[in-house]
């Protein structure tokens, strides 16, 4: 579904990314850990599309669930949302003046019409809206709120999977949506992850630094990505090994 | 009465410091020199709402209005301007006791266009309040300008007076001036002023790209969102709305 080709990628003239190959299949929940600094988040805006993230050499071809093939580095960030993915920020931004439903209605339009879709009318957005918001256990009035303004660490995290609920993504890569999480809501939003990404046609690429939300969320594959490559791929029990002996060890025994 | 008296301002006048030049020079003395007068009765309640969109061949144009708020009044005015080459509402407000001025004023434009606000508040007796909240969005070579002076009387304690301007540049060569200009004789006061110029968010409008809203329509929420601070205490929706409207659509015509 997502093929990485020996992706090269700076930030600020800074190479991070050093030639980076990746791939996730449909219906695989695939987790990317790595130390602080290996290009993470790099990778994930780059996937993203953020300006100041350049791409130097290498391929990225997304497959629609329809079969379509991508070049998604050749399309703009709205036209990737369009296209599919959906990335969950690390550091969902605050809006101030925009309400979460004006926001969200505005973007699953904007996504439709791309796609050559009809625009959903307000109260069948609405209900759309409430189902997802039910998903998450989120309420109602918290969606008639400005965007991410006054929300909690914990309550922008479940807010973006609430996003991610109602604009349906095929592939989602999510940066740390762990973090700031306490023990009850990581479960929610683990949970919300496998209930909507959860499905033969589509494909999650879940970065993260613990095994908790591994727990709730059980990967397929797990790949270490370190100083802008991906060393290793294997089995979820590569993650409960990283856990226990720690990065150090297990990238020492690559190298070797 | 006035013909033979009459002097025309230039832009040496500090309240016509950033005025267009070249309309004063050709604009008649007589006209400029004239003031609309309202009078708010003890208690009442009166407001003002318009949109000023002359067009880009207009020279521009220009209302002075003067108002004086019995005991316990309210004046409220809201304007946007959005068009005109040179367009300026000028507000000169004395306040009973008690009395309160409501402003909420938005300029929006691009091309080589001046617009202007230019409030004098006078606080004349006790307990009165005021609040000014003006918002700019320029574009090409545009200025937007807010001068506005609070003027509180010996005798006018708890006077409660608050300014603040904020402006959006979306190109470079825009430009936004303001001068708050405070003359407090009383010692009981409370007067804020505040003033911000910057950009427009461009983490908010890639968080936007992010979930598939394409660049133009971001801008317009960002923008919306932004000028519809000056609006928040305008209770009559539909008026609201239609000054909104007013003013992004001069946003939709620019290219930008």
């Amino acid at each position: 579904m997502l093929r990485i080709e020996n992706l090269t990628a700076e930030v600020d003239g800074k190479p991070i990314l050093k030639g980076l190959s990746l791939e996730v299949k449909a219906g695989e929940v695939h987790a990317i850990m790595g130390p602080n600094g290996a290009g993470k988040s790099t990778l994930s805006y780059v996937l993203g599309g953020r300006p100041g993230y350049e791409v130097t050499g290498g391929s990225v071809t997304f497959t629609s669930p329809e079969g379509e093939s991508l070049d998604l580095l050749e399309l703009d960030p709205h036209e990737r949302a369009a296209a599919g993915l959906f990335l969950g920020f690390q550091y969902p931004v605050e809006i101030p003046g925009v309400s979460n439903v004006q926001f969200l209605r505005e973007a699953l339009n904007a996504q439709r019409k791309e796609r050559g879709e009809d625009a959903l009318s307000g109260g069948e957005f609405l209900k759309l809206a409430k189902e997802k918001a039910g998903l998450l256990r989120m309420d109602m009035d918290m969606l008639k709120r400005q965007v991410n303004v006054g929300f909690s660490g914990g309550e922008k995290k479940r807010a973006e999977m609430v996003q991610m609920g109602i604009l349906a993504p095929s592939f989602a890569v999510l940066d740390e949506t762990d973090s700031g999480l306490d023990i009850d809501a990581l479960r929610v939003v683990g949970e919300g992850i496998n209930q909507i990404m959860r499905g033969d046609n589509k494909a999650v690429l879940l970065i993260t630094h613990y095994q908790r939300l591994l727990d709730v969320v059980k990967p397929d594959r797990v790949s270490v990505l370190a100083d802008g490559r991906i060393v290793q791929t294997a089995g979820p029990e590569l993650a409960l090994r990283l856990e226990e002996e720690g990065y150090d060890a297990v990238m020492a025994e690559v190298a070797a | 009465m006035e013909a033979a008296t009459v002097t025309r301002p230039t832009t040496r006048d500090e309240d016509w410091r950033y005025a267009d030049a070249d309309f004063l020079a050709s604009a008649d003395a007589a006209h400029l020199a004239h003031w609309a007068t309202y009078e708010v009765p003890e208690g009442e309640t009166l407001r003002h709402a318009a949109i000023h969109t002359s067009g880009d061949a207009s020279a521009g144009g220009f209302e002075r209005i003067r108002v004086h708020v019995g005991k316990g009044g309210r004046y409220e005015a809201f304007h946007v301007i959005a068009g005109g080459k040179y367009q300026r509402i000028e507000i000169e407000v004395t306040l009973e006791e008690g009395a309160h001025f409501e402003f909420g004023g938005v300029t929006l434009g691009g091309g080589d266009k001046i617009q202007e606000f230019v409030t004098r508040t006078i606080h004349a007796h006790p307990n009165a309040t005021s609040n000014q909240t003006v918002r700019a969005v320029q574009w090409g070579q545009s200025k937007g300008n807010f001068l506005g002076r609070i003027e509180v009387a010996r005798d006018a304690q708890k006077t409660d007076a608050a300014q603040n301007f904020r402006a959006i540049l979306l190109e470079k060569g825009a430009s936004a001036n303001t001068k708050p200009e405070l003359e407090i004789f009383a010692d009981d006061v409370q007067c804020a002023h505040g003033a911000a110029i910057g950009e427009l968010d461009q983490n908010a409008a890639y968080y936007m790209a992010a979930r598939g809203i394409p660049p133009q329509l971001a801008r317009k929420l960002l923008v919306q969102a932004f000028i519809g601070d000056a609006f928040v205490e305008l209770d009559e929706a539909d008026t609201r709305e239609r000054l909104l409207e007013a003013a992004l659509e001069q946003l939709e015509e620019a290219a930008l």
